[in-house]
């Protein structure tokens, strides 16, 4: 069976690999994950606003206690030897690249292009094969329209592309007034693809401390529909990569994601909960999906329940509403 | 820069201060290090180990191995072995290191093994602890063998650091290498570096072999260490003479080698000044500098004086002194760093008296006329010694009869000991120049200088010394730099006193100090503050004003919070400042100055990224737009006092001493002023109102549920909960605050904060658990700006007088226990310490019968560093009796205390059952029965002393007398062992073990920050597993020591661990059992600090992570509970339920190991698991399993 694709311009032996997670901090279970069959790594992110904390905190909490006190002048070894978060992201990616031979998609996380931005350049240099944009934004200032929250990606995306060579995939929220003309826009930008869709962290209120929690639940199937309809709807308008995460937990979850146009599929709940060997069982099983339904190839598969090419386009637009109630009706 | 006269190389220059230059020659000519943190002599080891954790080899291309040990006493033991088994060995040490070192030194020099360790010389704990410079501490290892050498200043310490390894191979003789603590030890200065092939011509490789060769081996062995008779002992004693005999020739031979190397010479004994002197000075370290200096000046007035340098002081050469010594001379000072009280004289001065009886007696004598010789003291502690004191003792040997066993440098008006000096004498050369920095110890500003020193010292031809002084508060404390550059190497080992360049970066500090006393006429004078060029004026002291405009000074104000802001660089206004100085001082030509810091930023920022550093550039460019000229008004002298270091309410005794130290002025005080056993009032903190928080706590009573959790968690007692009647209320003054307290009628409750006293750490508002049901954002303590002090100070007054709650009526629990007075109040820990809370809490639960022994360590300092001491009285004049004896016997003191109250407690019941006819017997039976602990006995018990003494008054016999001495003891005390875990897990561990094995009644706490945090934070036994401390560079790959289980393995012992930000209520009971418990107790207190790498506010927070995920299990074990038959092992927090990471990731000091960051985590979990798992089977419950932590 051949389950080869292309996402990002990057040949991978097939459409699996793990999403964005801790999965990749220990490079034992990289290993295990490749051997699984994983087609590519991708990393978790590195964050703006953890990069720009840890260089105030360095100060407020280290910095401001030296030369005080004539018996102690510091308090910790000197500041070069603690590996701020960064670079220790940026030896990672060296090393998850000495690791394994797939390529390695890192990923960084940030809303403002400033001096953070330069990390995609160490990015780069470090090895990545690829860029993944995770464009995070809660808009909740009443004077910021959709146009600048739009603009605010674009521009990112630009200040990234003129930073590094290699592929940009954004990795974008649902929440977007018209998602295919934002896309169209930031593929204008220089971005290489897109990754539908980020899952926000939604704090939790704890009524009993009167105060907010944050939590993070593993992701379940159902989450998949909103990415199945997206990528039905863009992939069959805008020519890019695709990358589906989100709700895919199994081999036919894979194979409705690479339908909807999916070039590629990240997993991350199923292997958190099963292990990185759960990964060879999804291949197999779509392997013998694929074998069974008689495709020759992945690529033969991908995109065929787009908007261009499923039998009920309208499905994916705004009948679906109207019937999922209507067979509630009964 | 010197060139070498041999090879014409030009060394490198660089900045640096002793301890780094040295550690840089130890470690490159060392293959073992044992080291132990003590000041001032740590930054050595840490740089040893900083190298040797980023794999920098030695000469000979292999990384030294460094080990920790528990104590000196170790390191000493550890040096010994690794020199029998042929390894090249150094170490570092100073102080109580360096007896604890001595029984060693013998054996190592008596097996005359070549081995070369450095001293910054420190003084000892006598009647008072001190951690600066004199020569106590070397001086007292005369005897022991050693070869003592000496280096005077920065680039000699580097130089003679190299001679000492080299003549220790050369001699089979052992070298002690010591310099002036702080005074060489911490001064940067520019000096020429030796590099490794210095070092290679100077060590001789067949002397490495031959020590080799004699090294223990199994492969050819010998024995040492044997056992001898009275037959042989002593001539095997002196078979090592020829050895010593031959010291002083190898010395100066590698003394000149190295000139030839170096151009630098060395010589046993260096004599400066005139060829035919006729008055010398004799002194060992960075004094003889100063009194040279002080030489060439009254020569160049016609005078003819002289200074002899003691460079090798053992073996001590007389043909070499002798043959020094101008023949010249008739009169002779030798100044000694030391004082061995009793003593026909001090050490050197002794040594001088006897080198010339012998030379007249032997024929040596080259005197026109025997010379008078006269001995004295200076710089103990690191007293300042100038030129003006030299110059003052230079006098003095003019006099027929000079004053022989004097001081200088203090007002001796008890003794008569002090010379008198001229303080206005002043030798600073008019091309130096001299700048005095006042700073805030968080505001970079010594940072800042550092940095100026290296930039003029490295980039430019010219020459730079900086030397920093600090005060004795951990946090909010001031530092004074003095920085030196000039066209030639400075020799002034000095502080400056009169300044071109005076900048103070804290304006309060204008109201406190008379920061203007270093400015000469026409000085430049810098002032951060918030108040532009044509404001300013009014705004200063009158003392301020008048200097001023009498020196006519150059006044330059700078808003460098503001234009830190502005230029986005956060708080820190180091920067800032640093260009301001470089712009105005006049120390290199503007544009040049700025280009310097620019790269100087670059450097230091460069790897943060462009915008880091574009972010410093625009703070260069706006400071230099935001410095402006004050146009000083003519006949304007119009500003308010300053303020008085002291209110007028205070006692006698502190306007009198505490006052004047206060004011930086404690040099002046007389010796009269002081008691003559070190002896100190208590309760002196209150009196120094330090106003040092920026946003105080705002209690909103509408909301508040009367917990006192503020007031418990408060580090500094500056917050606090009392209620009293309510018809007191009417005299209340204006905005005080008060509520009825809630389940007693007639009773009003109130939290008042003291308001120059707090120190805005937050803490007591994070554990505000009160939120308003409106916007719970709102609690019932909130941090705010209080833009006018007086009135809220007004209110704290009157809060004190209102009358504390009847002690009888108090119970052992959170909220109770707060409204017991604490006794322990506004100590100088740092702002929101993690410590001081379980003190002020122990304070408030038996702190009036409680007697403290404290290891030296953050608590004794915090504890007890002058000029103000935290420990203070209840109304009834009793309160806690605290004492530090050292570091190492805290434990055995604390035993001490125990025992010879149990003896006079025994005394007491032996003379009243004595007495008892005379007495009555009522009242001595209720006597013998009323030793109980519970409050109201307590009270009764103190009442029926008093009657005792009362009827012990009319009795006319000797056992009456002796009864009333001792009757106090007839109440019940608490004794308490108090320190860290660098001393409990440590170098106390021996002494604590054996102190609970004895069963006495005491209670030892220790406050466990995981560090030796008082050195800098040094990795201890009680390091966690992971965690990046000094000393564990790569982060410990050891668990930490449970200190807790090791002592429960004895059965009969209270044994606790708490931590009060996770289980306030736990450790209120753990107190109160531990009190009760007839025997030794031990509790382990979680205390968050500095030394973690985090923001403090959180410590409350990540106390409560470190319990919840079962890294810090707090547990009960109770032997009591034995005897009713259930398990002695109490577990008090639930089973894990957060992941380890949680705790561990919110930590700088666990944040070094990004390689294995995941399999560090996996192994802390797993390491918290087990013990977890261990703990609770122990307790008799069924392991609760790892599933539980998510």
């Amino acid at each position: 069976m051949n389950l080869a694709t292309e996402y990002l311009g990057l040949k991978l032996k097939n459409p699996l690999m793990p999403g964005a997670s801790p999965l990749v901090d220990d490079l034992s279970t990289v290993r295990r994950l490749e051997d699984a069959g994983a087609a590519a790594i991708v990393m978790h992110s590195l964050f703006e606003e953890q990069i720009e904390l840890e260089r105030a905190a360095l100060e407020r909490d280290v910095e401001s206690h030296t030369e005080s006190f004539a018996e102690a002048l510091t308090y910790l070894p000197t500041e070069e030897d603690f590996n701020e978060t960064s670079e220790q992201y940026l030896q990672l990616i060296a090393k998850i690249k000495a690791t394994v031979s797939v390529p390695v998609i890192a990923s960084l996380n940030g809303i403002t292009p400033g001096g953070w931005v330069n990390h995609a350049k160490l990015i780069e240099q470090a090895g990545a094969d690829a860029l993944e944009l995770n464009y995070y934004d809660i808009p909740s200032d009443p004077n910021t329209s959709g146009a600048q929250v739009e603009k605010r990606a674009i521009d990112l995306v630009s200040a990234i592309r003129k930073n590094v060579s290699i592929p940009i995939a954004v990795k974008l929220s649902p929440f977007f007034s018209s998602l295919p003309n934002f896309v169209k826009q930031l593929l204008g930008a220089g971005a290489n693809g897109v990754v539908l869709f980020n899952r926000f962290y939604q704090p939790d209120i704890n009524i009993e401390d009167l105060d907010t929690e944050s939590v993070l639940e593993l992701s379940s199937p159902s989450e998949l529909r909103l990415r199945l309809r997206w990528l039905a709807v863009l992939s069959a308008q805008i020519n890019t990569s695709y990358a589906a995460t989100g709700g895919v937990h199994s081999a036919e979850d894979a194979v409705r994601a690479i339908m909807a146009g999916a070039n590629a599929v990240q997993i991350v709940s199923a292997l958190l909960r099963n292990g990185p060997a759960h990964l060879t069982t999804i291949l197999s099983d779509l392997t013998n999906w694929l074998e069974e339904h008689e495709y020759e190839s992945v690529e033969q598969m991908r995109g065929t329940m787009n908007l261009k090419h499923c039998p009920d386009a309208t499905a994916f637009e705004r009948a679906n509403y109207l019937r999922i109630l209507k067979s509630w009706q009964v | 820069m010197s060139a070498s006269k041999e090879t014409g190389r030009s060394p490198k220059a660089a900045t640096l201060d002793a301890n780094e230059a040295v550690a840089s020659v130890a470690y490159r000519l060392s293959e073992t290090i044992a080291i132990y943190p003590i000041t001032p002599s740590s930054p050595m080891a840490e740089s040893c180990d900083e190298w040797s954790a980023k794999s920098r080899p030695n000469l000979w291309g292999s990384v030294p191995g460094l080990v920790e040990m528990q104590s000196e006493a170790g390191v000493a033991g550890a040096v010994h072995g690794m020199l029998n088994s042929g390894a090249l060995t150094t170490t570092f040490t100073a102080s109580q290191g360096l007896l604890l070192m001595i029984p060693n030194m013998y054996k190592i020099a008596g097996e005359l093994l070549p081995f070369c360790f450095h001293v910054t010389a420190r003084a000892l704990a006598t009647h008072a602890l001190s951690i600066f410079g004199d020569h106590s501490d070397v001086m007292a290892c005369r005897q022991t063998g050693f070869v003592m050498i000496a280096s005077n200043s920065v680039q000699e310490a580097q130089d003679i650091a190299c001679i000492s390894h080299a003549a220790t191979f050369e001699t089979r003789v052992p070298f002690m290498h010591f310099f002036d603590g702080f005074r060489t030890s911490h001064e940067v200065s520019k000096i020429d570096l030796l590099d490794d092939e210095v070092l290679h011509s100077m060590i001789n490789e067949e002397e490495i072999r031959a020590f080799r060769n004699r090294a223990l081996t199994p492969d050819n062995p010998s024995i040492r260490g044997t056992a001898q008779n009275p037959d042989v002992y002593f001539q095997a004693r002196e078979a090592c003479n020829p050895y010593y005999a031959n010291v002083p020739k190898a010395v100066q031979g590698l003394m000149d080698r190295f000139a030839k190397l170096t151009g630098r010479q060395y010589n046993l004994f260096d004599y400066v000044g005139h060829p035919e002197a006729d008055r010398v000075l004799i002194a060992i370290g960075s004094g003889a500098e100063t009194a040279e200096e002080a030489a060439v000046w009254l020569n160049a007035q016609g005078q003819k004086v002289g200074v002899l340098k003691v460079r090798l002081y053992r073996p001590f050469n007389l043909e070499a002194f002798i043959a020094a010594m101008p023949a010249s001379v008739k009169s002779i000072a030798v100044l000694d760093r030391t004082k061995e009280p009793g003593a026909l004289g001090e050490p050197l001065y002794l040594d001088v008296v006897t080198a010339l009886a012998e030379a007249r007696s032997t024929g040596l004598s080259q005197f026109a006329c025997e010379p008078v010789v006269i001995g004295g003291r200076y710089g103990l502690g690191s007293k300042e010694f100038d030129p003006a004191m030299a110059k003052a003792i230079f006098d003095e040997l003019l006099r027929e009869r000079p004053k022989n066993h004097f001081t200088i440098g203090i007002n001796d008006d008890v003794s008569g000991t002090s010379l008198e000096y001229d303080v206005t004498f002043d030798l600073e050369a008019t091309d130096v120049v001299r700048a005095v920095f006042f700073g805030l110890g968080a505001d970079g500003t010594v940072g800042a200088n550092k940095n100026s020193i290296k930039i003029i010292g490295e980039e430019t031809s010219n020459y730079a010394q900086g030397y920093f002084v600090y005060d004795s508060k951990k946090s909010g404390a001031m530092t004074i730099s003095h920085l030196r550059f000039g066209p030639r190497p400075i020799s002034a080992h000095y502080l400056i006193k009169r300044a071109n360049f005076v900048a103070c970066h804290q304006a309060t500090f204008m109201e406190k100090f008379d920061v203007l006393s270093y400015a000469v006429p026409k000085a430049v004078f810098l002032l951060n503050t918030p108040f532009g060029a044509d404001a300013i004026w009014d705004h200063l002291p009158r003392e301020v004003q008048q200097q001023i405009v009498e020196k006519e000074l150059q006044f330059y104000v700078i808003d460098a919070a503001s234009v830190a802001r502005a230029a986005g660089a956060g708080g820190r206004t180091n920067t800032i400042m640093q260009t301001c100085f470089f712009a105005i001082s006049g120390v290199l030509p503007r544009e040049e100055a700025i280009a310097q810091i620019k790269k100087a930023i670059k450097k230091t920022y460069g790897r943060k990224g462009d915008a880091v550093v574009a972010q410093n550039f625009a703070a260069v460019d706006q400071a230099l737009a935001g410095l402006h000229e004050v146009k000083i008004p003519a006949n304007c002298i119009n500003g308010p006092a300053m303020l008085p270091p002291v209110p007028e309410a205070a006692p006698d005794f502190v306007k009198r001493v505490t006052g004047v130290i206060l004011e930086g002025k404690g040099d002046l005080l007389p010796v009269s002023a002081f008691t003559a056993d070190g002896t100190w009032p208590v309760g002196t903190t209150q009196w120094e109102k330090r106003n040092i928080a920026d946003k105080l706590p705002v209690w909103d009573s509408s909301i508040c549920i009367q917990c006192n959790k503020c007031a418990f968690v408060c580090p500094h007692a500056a917050i606090r909960s009392k209620y009293y009647p309510s018809e007191l209320l009417g005299s209340a003054p204006e905005g005080f605050n008060s509520v009825k307290m809630r389940g007693q009628e007639g009773q009003s409750f109130t939290i008042q904060v003291a308001p120059e006293d707090c120190t805005g750490c937050t803490l007591c508002a994070s554990v505000c658990p009160a939120k308003s049901k409106t916007d719970p954002s709102h609690k019932a303590l909130t941090m705010a700006v209080i833009p006018e002090r007086s009135k809220e100070a007004a209110q704290y007054a009157y809060f004190l007088d209102l009358p504390n709650p009847d002690r009888t009526l108090l119970k052992p629990e959170v909220k109770s226990s707060q409204f017991a007075q604490p006794l322990f109040e506004y100590s100088g820990a740092c702002t929101g310490c993690g410590e001081t809370p379980y003190i002020k809490l122990l304070t408030q639960m038996f702190g009036d019968r409680l007697v403290i022994a404290n290891a030296t360590g953050c608590s004794s300092i915090y504890g007890g560093n002058l000029p103000t001491t935290p420990y203070t009285t209840d109304k009834n004049g009793r309160g806690p009796a605290w004492s530090n004896s050292l570091f190492e016997d805290n434990a055995e003191y604390g035993l001490g205390f125990r025992f010879a109250i149990d003896k006079q407690n025994g005394i007491a019941r032996e003379l009243l059952t004595k007495l008892a006819p005379q007495i009555g017997d009522t009242l001595v039976a209720e006597l013998l029965a009323g030793g109980g602990r519970e409050e109201a006995i307590i009270a009764a018990q103190r009442e029926r002393v008093k009657a005792l003494r009362e009827r012990l008054a009319g009795l006319d016999q000797i056992e009456a007398r002796r009864l009333s001495d001792v009757a106090d003891f007839l109440v019940r005390k608490s004794t308490w062992i108090l320190g860290g875990d660098g001393w409990a897990y440590d170098i106390g561990y021996g002494g604590v073990d054996h102190v609970l094995s004895t069963g006495a009644n005491i209670n030892i706490l220790v406050m466990d920050t995981e560090v030796y945090s008082n050195t800098g934070g040094q990795m201890s036994k009680s390091t966690p597993f992971g965690a990046t401390a000094k000393f564990a560079m790569a982060g410990k790959t050891r668990p930490k020591k449970d200190l807790g289980l090791m002592a429960m393995s004895y059965g009969n012992i209270y044994v606790a661990r708490v931590a009060f930000g996770a289980k306030d209520a736990q450790t209120v009971k753990v107190f109160e059992e531990a009190e009760s418990f007839d025997g030794p107790s031990l509790i382990i207190a979680y205390s968050h600090c500095i030394a973690h790498g985090y923001s403090l506010n959180h410590g409350l927070e990540q106390q409560r992570l470190a319990v919840e995920s079962g890294t810090w299990p707090l547990f009960r074990f109770d032997p009591r509970r034995a005897a009713e038959g259930l398990a002695p092992l109490q577990i008090d927090n639930a089973p894990p339920k957060v992941r380890v990471a949680d705790y561990l990731r919110n930590e700088l000091r666990f944040k070094t190991k990004p390689e294995n960051l995941a399999a560090f985590e996996a192994a802390a979990q797993e390491q918290v698991d087990q013990r977890v798992a261990h703990y609770q089977r122990l307790a008799g419950i069924a392991p609760s399993g790892n599933g539980e932590a998510k």
